[in-house]
């Protein structure tokens, strides 16, 4: 592997902005890694290989003048396809957008690139970001490049496997039932949900407006709190967004966690597959020898969180999937009149996964079920957070598995929506509650499968769940051993 | 296997949401969505009406922008992405009834 | 048999409050679609403007691309507050739902409006007449865009070929005022929608422009006999967009439904389209068909909590309504009714220069009559038209320095030039014979005609118009009549 490759966004930014490499020649080896391994994993579904170059030479250019283009001037950066930029393509892994180019950037765009960041492409993701296995991509999976016969969770699976394979050392994902941290988790990088409202949803495609959250994927805690640093904040452009400041998260690394009061959430435990508990065990002895308090506690409401998400994500989605109606943008089946357009062009354009979700969230807001389903779950909501509160009143922070499972064999669950939905509910009641969670990649199973360990925080804490984060990461096995396939690529690249 | 919903209420919610299905189509969604409907009876058993609903984690109010013109799309972006369009417009087939 | 779809015509119907046949009265609610006037739309910051060329005042948001989100337009929300002031209705605590359905006009394919829990519930508007409408609630909500339909017969939406749409008014901010089913005739929705729009231009809500969709109004209408307490099946028409479209479809729409029940047959709850040309309403489609909009709340949106502080601020913005300016001016000239001329002088454009004038001290009545006829003729006035020189110019009627044939030609000479009163009156050679030259204009005019003086001298007071009007003539009507009295009677008094 390269050097350039292997180093994190933290030290590139330096580099870069130290004239010891050009952010030219770091770009230009990302760009050549995506082209090498995209045919193996399908990460990418845009690379854009002349917007990078030229972005790169921009911030070559603002250094050569004694400039200085940002926190991470040169840092290859690839964004979930659900988030827009100017320029390229943004399909949510969907025929139906298929060529859309948006005429507008995304807040988080924006941010990335105000600091120097290089967006290198597009990652493939679940259709809308409705899956956990990258499979409903109308562009075909994603693989999981520690394991080329295995799916790299979901729905951010692009993202996960990307920043796993060394392509880019950041990306972008979304979260709105773990999608951010499930791929994270399976690919053996770090991925974090920040508090709902942290950072701005203002050009991410909406799946579940009330849940998503953007955040990072990077190999590195600290390339985390880094690009998280960068994207948060409060911005006008989103109603929900949050306006307090949030506390410096690189300064977390090095703090102690004694005295640390930590909780392993019981429920998480209980359906979860034995190597995967016994990670977390061993998270939680580490951070015992640590000085930190570890206890277990109950939290018996979030054992309604699937339920409730399941059916207010579809909810917001019906709705939010309307506009895909083939006036404005996109694809159009045409038919003798819109009516017919419409249904035409929905039925073409959708996969089965979007159209089930559609239907559901239909149902569940249609006249006579409102109260029993919509409100029902959004009362259980409340239910949540405030079993999140009563936990709070106790410890300082969770952790608990983030995935019942380790990386499963592709197409194991794609006939099953249910057994497929049980993977996301250990990360759901965090997004029900809005409150941040991580996964940490921790330990590797018996197949040499990675295994995250998931830290919760109360909302608008990152700094703490960063603090364990940094405290984790000194006893953390590290990164897994990359497919053959994937080793080789890289090697002749 | 129960049948929260049948593959006639599936046809229904499918004309809600502009999407045609086969009947094969209808009879598997009905089964699929079934059994995510019956896992849903925890909460569904619940008693909890007095409850409060949480919509906005964190509880946000009263959040507005000035009223000051901010520049938008040209026509010729607006209409850049469109199937078709004409005279500076969206062009679609034809309506057929009145909005309700 | 009667047939339920009689040509209004036919039925010899005018309007009044017992234009129905003996025994049936009309139950009608009224829905009023009012765009604010704000200087951008309700969740974007796209210029809110009537008549731009299609799809330049539009963006992410209001064109409903994926990705984009509503921020609430601080100045609407305060526009909409001030409408249930002005409503006398509860401004409360309130959310946003989404309303699904699919139409191409909607770019979301689904409405931000509000549900039930709106920003304003449960005013009333009291009518000239006395009359008190409940409303039920003024909510907040976006417009959506303009269809065109090509082709087919005439635009319209039937056998069109292709439908064009313009986003522009995608998002305009609307208030919609929901009135309870209290009107009870035609005349009285005319009066209803006259009122409600001239308080939602006296508070700058609304321009009132019903001929540019600014003011939409749809009415519900059911009929029952007399004495019956529940309401039978309502019809819902559209497309009312003229005070003369409302009551002809109302008294049309009630007609057909009373002859629709004296026939036997049954009033299905329908949505139906008033046909202007052919004087009729037209079934659109029944309205137990799929008509699921599957509401929820706005999750891209927070709630709104008015503090009392806020709403007292807008409060003390409301200025004097229609009907506190109607009041003023009602007592003002000691009468106990509204006639006319307060209609007229109370309206927006009018109203400022009544007000100042009465604030001057000046009469009343001298003061209503030249707002509502003279002014009111000249209307509409140039901005830079100053109140004060209104002011100014009855000042000089009522000392005398004009007469009021005179003022209302300098009145003229002001709005069409725009220039001051004394400027007019000056450019007019209007300036006022001195008392000098009045009085020798008398003096010859009463040794021209001796008999007439004798007898107006000894007591017949009837003459004294026969001198007013030779001094006039004499004067080419430059003479103020008051002065020429005054002179008159003391010449009388002299001799
Ligand atoms: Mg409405
Ligand atoms: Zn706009």
């Amino acid at each position: 592997m390269s050097e350039m490759t292997n180093m994190s966004a933290f030290e590139i930014a330096e580099s870069v902005n130290n004239q010891t490499v050009t952010a030219t020649s770091v770009v230009e080896k990302s760009l050549a890694l995506a082209e090498a391994l995209n045919s193996k994993l399908n990460a990418f579904l845009a690379i854009d290989r002349e917007g990078a170059l030229r972005a790169a030479a921009k911030v070559d250019s603002i250094i050569a003048s004694g400039g200085s283009p940002g926190r991470l001037a040169g840092v290859p950066i690839a964004l979930k396809d659900n988030m827009c930029k100017v320029g390229l393509p943004t399909t949510c892994g969907s025929r139906i957008l298929q060529g859309w180019i948006p005429p507008y950037d995304a807040t988080v765009t924006k941010l990335l690139e105000s600091e120097g960041a290089i967006i290198v492409g597009k990652t493939n993701l679940d259709e809308f970001a409705m899956g956990s296995s990258t499979e409903n991509s109308a562009y075909g999976p994603t693989l999981n490049p520690v394991d080329l016969t295995r799916v790299p969770g979901g729905s951010s699976g692009g993202s996960a496997s990307s920043v796993a394979a060394g392509i880019v050392p950041v990306a972008l994902g979304s979260d709105t039932g773990g999608s951010i941290r499930q791929p994270a988790s399976l690919c053996g990088v770090v991925g974090v949900k920040p508090t709902y409202g942290r950072v701005s949803r203002y050009g991410l495609v909406a799946f579940a407006s009330s849940l998503d959250q953007i955040g990072p994927f990077s190999s590195s805690v600290m390339d985390s709190a880094l690009t998280l640093e960068v994207i948060a904040g409060f911005d006008l452009k989103d109603s929900t967004s949050y306006d307090e400041q949030m506390g410096s998260l690189s300064a977390q690394k090095g703090l102690s966690v004694e005295g640390l009061r930590v909780g392993m959430v019981t429920e998480f435990v209980e359906g979860s597959d034995l190597e995967v508990v016994s990670a977390l065990r061993d998270a939680a002895n580490a951070l015992t020898s640590l000085g930190a308090d570890v206890v277990e506690i109950s939290i018996p409401e979030t054992k309604l969180g699937l339920s409730a998400y399941y059916l207010i994500a579809p909810a917001e989605a019906s709705s939010n999937l309307a506009r895909f109606d083939g006036v404005r943008f996109g694809l159009r089946v045409e038919g003798s009149n819109i009516e017919e357009t419409n249904v035409l062009t929905r039925t073409k354009g959708f996969g089965a996964e979007v159209k089930r979700r559609i239907m559901l969230g239909t149902y569940a807001l249609s006249s006579g079920y409102y109260d029993a389903y919509y409100a029902k779950a959004q009362q259980v909501r409340t239910l949540i957070k405030s079993g999140f509160e009563r936990a709070y009143q106790q410890v300082d922070v969770l952790i608990s598995p983030v995935s019942p499972t380790t990386a499963f064999k592709l197409g194991e669950k794609s006939l099953d929506p249910l057994a497929m939905y049980l993977s996301d509910v250990c990360t759901i009641p965090s997004n029900l509650a809005g409150h941040p969670a991580m996964s940490m990649p921790y330990a590797l199973d018996s197949k040499g499968l990675p295994i995250g360990v998931q830290i919760l925080a109360p909302a608008l804490r990152e700094d703490l769940m960063f603090r364990l984060a940094f405290a984790l990461e000194g006893s953390s096995t590290g990164a897994p051993s990359l497919d053959d396939s994937i080793k080789e690529a890289i090697n002749r690249g | 296997m129960s049948s929260r919903i049948s593959p006639k209420e599936v046809a229904h919610v499918a004309m809600l949401a502009r999407l045609s299905l086969t009947d094969e189509e209808a009879e598997l969604y009905a089964s699929q969505l079934s059994s995510v409907l019956d896992h849903a009876s925890d909460i569904e058993s619940l008693d909890i009406h007095d409850l409060e609903v949480t919509a906005h984690p964190l509880g946000l109010v009263n959040r507005t922008r000035s009223d000051s013109v901010v520049s938008g799309l040209s026509q010729a972006e607006a209409l850049s992405q469109a199937p078709d369009e004409a005279q500076g417009m969206f062009s679609v087939p034809p309506v057929l009834g009145e909005p309700s | 048999m009667a047939n339920a779809e009689t040509d209004l015509k036919d039925l010899g119907v005018r309007g009044e409050s017992d234009f129905l046949p003996d025994g049936w009265e009309l139950v009608c609610g009224l829905e009023v679609h009012t765009e604010l006037k704000t200087k951008t739309k309700l969740f974007c910051g796209c210029a809110n403007v009537f008549g731009a060329q299609a799809n330049t005042n539009v963006c992410p948001t209001c064109l409903g691309l994926p990705g984009s989100l509503p921020v609430l337009n601080e100045r609407a929300l305060e526009i909409a507050a001030m409408i249930g002031l002005a409503l006398s209705a509860k401004v409360q605590a309130s959310i946003f739902h989404r309303k699904n359905y699919f139409y191409p006009d909607m770019p979301k394919d689904f409405q931000i409006s509000q549900y039930d829990i709106p920003l304003n519930a449960d005013g009333y508007l009291i009518l000239p007449s006395g009359k008190r409408i409940g409303i039920e609630r003024a909510h907040v909500e976006e417009d959506t865009g303009k269809i065109t339909h090509l082709g087919g017969a005439s635009g319209r939406i039937h056998g069109a070929e292709r439908a064009l749409i313009d986003y522009n008014r995608s998002g305009v901010p609307l208030v919609e005022i929901v009135s309870r089913p209290d009107i009870a005739s035609p005349e009285e929705a005319r009066e209803y929608v006259s009122e409600l729009r001239s308080t939602l231009v006296a508070i700058g809500a609304s321009d009132g422009k019903m001929e540019e969709g600014s003011l939409r109004v749809d009415a519900n209408v059911s009929v029952r006999p007399i004495g019956e307490t529940p309401f039978r099946t309502r019809c819902e028409i559209k497309n009312l967009n003229s005070l003369r479209s409302l009551v002809r479809a109302i008294t049309f729409e009630a007609h057909r439904q009373v002859a629709a029940y004296l026939a036997g047959e049954k009033v299905t709850q329908q949505t139906r389209h008033w046909d202007e040309s052919a004087g009729r309403t037209v079934a659109l489609r029944n309205k137990e068909e799929a008509e699921d909009y599957r509401y929820f709340p706005e999750p891209d949106l927070v709630p709104l909590r008015p503090s009392e502080e806020w709403i007292e601020g807008l409060r003390s913005q409301l200025g004097e309504l229609p009907k506190e300016r109607r009041a003023r001016l009602v007592e003002s000239l000691g009468l106990t009714d509204t006639n006319d001329q307060i209609e007229t002088a109370i309206s927006v454009e009018l109203y400022p220069f009544a007000r100042s004038a009465l604030a001057a001290g000046l009469d009343p009545k001298i003061t209503v009559a030249r707002c509502a006829n003279e002014l009111a003729s000249l209307a509409p006035l140039d901005e830079s038209f100053e109140i004060s020189w209104f002011v100014e110019l009855l000042r000089m009627e009522t000392n005398g320095e004009v007469s009021a044939t005179q003022a209302k030609s300098i009145l003229a000479e002001v709005a069409k030039n725009l220039i001051s009163p004394k400027a007019a009156q000056e450019r007019l050679g209007f300036s006022q014979l001195t008392d000098d030259q009045l009085t020798k204009t008398i003096n010859e005019a009463i040794l021209q005609n001796p008999k007439e003086w004798e007898r107006f001298r000894t007591g017949e007071a009837q003459l004294q118009g026969f001198f007013v009007g030779k001094i006039m003539k004499a004067t080419s009507g430059k003479a103020d009549g008051k002065a020429v009295v005054r002179i008159l009677l003391a010449t009388a008094e002299q001799r």
